[in-house]
């Protein structure tokens, strides 16, 4: 009876997985790629998180917002490590809103080291109105608020395709593979050529979605770097720790005299023992 | 406890512990006697300690950042993440704490099913201990709702609104719980004030359960007692010590992985998105330690049905003792329970996976197959079990060091009726 329950467990897991949803959505998977930050070890393509910024700057930055960096973040180690003075020359780009001053009054600036990211629209209600309804998230944790975080963001500005036959598409709507329900309200961000990068690098649609999916997976997890290191010195120092403890744990315990004895090294010795009474040749026994 | 009188050695000692025994308390615990067969399944009391510890700690440092605010709390979150020194690792610790936390409790508790830690005369530490998971579980989820993420609102949307389905008084106490008409500032306020209380309950709690776990002391893997200070046990220092020190740095390794590299595997992408009540998600799920419950929730076609069912489905823990009729406490002599313990694991770990998923289609009819499951392994299999199974023979002692091997007594029977003939007493 319990083997037949655990044959029906079974086979109604297994039917789990096979069991799937039907609705018109294309589900695509993510492309899949190779990220340098991903892994023990990974860290973050400078060239590429520069490149990253200005995309973000060229093209993102007129809708979405990063209202949690600051410009001092753009410098600071483990980012795209722009000096300093070029993050203040960055910063000196934007006007603050800053006050009130000594008459009651506020006033506009330029940026400094210290201020967040200057958004687009004072406010999210602003930016739903100003975008057809649609409120372009905020990305500063935008890698770690999808699923698939960076081969999310990666596939989604790749992810625009001709609308299939039959689907049915709303004015300013567009038809993506890779969002949920297919439809965003964004038009593709990229094309080829969009942005001049100040490094030469060829500036494909591939090569800006891969620099700023790296740039706001940074803006995600500023401190991944050193995250990273010290998750690999901590777990080695624990290991060491291991073998240091359980060493003297197996010392500390051989005091007690404990021996564990293999089943079968048991099993002669009663068997001896029961010879030993019966007085009879052990070979009979077997 | 059969313990000669302490008497602290210096002047002064003697002085200080004669007005509060705190020498006393320190050497009875550095002598209680332990089993000697303890196997590492018996290291989870120590490691659930350390999670406790380590939740206050960072907690306690994270309150001091943190904005229990509507407006602020996300933002505050971010400031902890980017600008506080080390803040993301004090959030990730206390993030995945949590999860590493119920990981160990769930693991204390299978252990204590298995081994019927729970039978007489240990029944008080068990209902403590459930008391203490069901602390555990408010102080969890209320932590969730903290960020103000959109999982921290709707699943607290979802759980308040449970209460809506008690009869005639329900409305009234949703309105008390939320201290207003809808979750708002007042809820986030009292749930962070909450947050920071429980986890103090729960540590004097702890200390009840260690205090009567000390009066009949450990129940081990034979499951038979132990006659105290003999040669069947050891003392707790340095032995069980070294071991759950042993066992606490394994789990250690497991918890900083997490932490450093996949801090967010275990949470939900959208609490990451800022709470909006106007903006449902498209599935709420609670995180994953409470998945089981929930499943059981939604497996009960009526809303207040569903409540009760879920809740019965924890208090059920705290008769457990009396449901289980079996003399025989551990597993490893009752060959069909063992089995059923088994299938209860699994049924846990399916329910788990369904309350993932939606209540729908073949995931639901599931669910409600598990919930009766979970139900019946309490109220009818464990009571019946108790009646009816054969059990193996208990052996004489813990330290006997041919029968406390469950299958060599059944080999030595078997091997000696062959050559003895079926009569096998004369052995005894």
């Amino acid at each position: 009876m319990l083997l037949l329950l655990n044959r029906i467990i079974l086979v109604v897991f297994i039917s789990l997985f096979s069991f799937s949803t039907s609705s018109e959505e294309v589900k695509s998977e993510f492309i899949k790629t190779k990220w340098s930050f991903e892994g023990i070890f990974g860290t973050f393509d400078r060239a590429s998180l520069q490149r990253g910024y200005q995309v973000y700057q060229e093209v993102c930055s007129g809708c979405h917002s990063v209202q949690h960096l600051s410009y001092r973040n753009l410098s600071e180690k483990g980012g795209p490590e722009f000096s300093t003075e070029e993050a203040k020359a960055i910063a000196a780009q934007f006007e603050v809103e800053d006050g009130p001053n000594s008459d009651g009054e506020m006033f506009m600036r330029p940026g400094r080291l210290s201020d967040k990211f200057v958004k687009p629209y004072p406010n999210v209600e602003a930016s739903t109105a100003a975008n057809g309804g649609a409120y372009p998230p905020d990305m500063s944790v935008l890698a770690k608020a999808r699923a698939g975080g960076a081969d999310y963001i990666y596939s989604l500005l790749l992810g625009y395709e001709e609308t299939p036959t039959g689907f049915e598409l709303d004015d300013g709507v567009y038809y993506n593979k890779y969002m949920p329900g297919n439809k965003i309200k964004m038009s593709a961000p990229l094309s080829d050529g969009l942005v001049e990068y100040t490094d030469g690098t060829q500036a494909t649609t591939k090569q800006m979605a891969k620099d700023v999916t790296n740039f706001l997976v940074w803006a995600s997890e500023p401190h991944l770097e050193s995250q990273h290191r010290m998750g690999f010195k901590a777990i080695i120092y624990l290991i060491i720790l291991l073998t240091l403890v359980y060493m003297s744990k197996q010392k500390v315990w051989s005091r007690l005299g404990l021996k564990k004895e293999p089943e079968e090294e048991t099993f002669d010795k009663v068997e001896r023992a029961v010879t030993e009474y019966e007085g009879e040749d052990p070979k009979t026994f077997k | 406890m059969s313990e000669e009188k302490y008497v602290p050695k210096s002047k002064l000692a003697q002085w200080f512990d004669s007005r509060l025994p705190l020498l006393t308390l320190s050497h009875h615990l550095k002598g209680y006697p332990t089993p000697k067969n303890l196997n590492y399944w018996w290291t989870f009391g120590g490691i659930l300690t350390f999670c406790l510890i380590i939740q206050i700690v960072t907690g306690v440092v994270l309150g001091m950042h943190y904005v229990a605010h509507t407006d602020h709390a996300f933002e505050s979150i971010e400031h902890i993440m980017r600008d506080v020194n080390y803040g993301w690792l004090i959030r990730y610790v206390h993030a995945n704490g949590a999860s590493m936390f119920f990981l160990a409790v769930y693991i204390h508790i299978f252990r204590g099913l298995f081994y019927g830690s729970y039978k007489a005369p240990r029944e008080l530490i068990w209902i403590i201990g459930v008391i203490i998971y069901l602390l555990m579980m408010a102080t969890a989820f209320m932590g969730y709702v903290l960020p103000w993420g959109q999982m921290s609102f709707w699943g607290a949307t979802v759980i308040t609104n449970l209460f809506s389905a008690i009869p005639f008084v329900g409305e009234s106490i949703t309105t008390w719980l939320w201290g207003g008409y809808s979750i708002d500032n007042p809820t986030l306020n009292r749930f962070y004030s909450l947050h920071y209380l429980l986890p103090f309950l729960i540590f004097g709690l702890i200390i009840l359960h260690i205090w009567a776990l000390h009066i009949p002391g450990n129940n081990n893997p034979v499951g038979i007692d132990v006659k105290k200070n003999s040669n069947e046990t050891m003392p707790f220092h340095p032995y069980m010590v070294m071991k759950d020190i042993t066992a606490l740095i394994v789990f250690t390794i497991i918890f900083l992985w997490f932490v450093f590299f996949a801090p967010n595997v275990l949470g939900h992408p959208d609490n990451y998105i800022e709470a909006n009540p106007l903006v449902t998600p498209s599935h709420i799920v609670p995180e994953w330690y409470l998945l089981p419950f929930y499943a059981i929730l939604r497996a009960i076609p009526s809303k207040l049905g569903g409540v009760i069912f879920m809740f019965a489905s924890i208090f059920i823990l705290m008769i457990l003792p009396w449901l289980d009729t079996s003399k025989v406490r551990s597993s490893v002599f009752r060959p069909i329970y063992r089995k059923f313990f088994w299938v209860l694991v699994v049924t846990v770990i399916l329910l788990g996976y369904l309350g993932a998923k939606p209540p729908e289609g073949i995931y639901l009819i599931l669910a409600r197959i598990a919930t009766a499951y979970y139900f019946i392994h309490f109220l009818v299999l464990l009571p019946l079990l108790g009646r009816y199974e054969k059990t193996d023979p208990l052996p004489m002692s813990i330290s006997d060091p041919v029968l406390n091997k469950p299958g060599i007594m059944d080999k030595f029977k078997k091997a000696a009726a062959e050559y003895e003939g079926d009569d096998v007493t004369s052995f005894k």
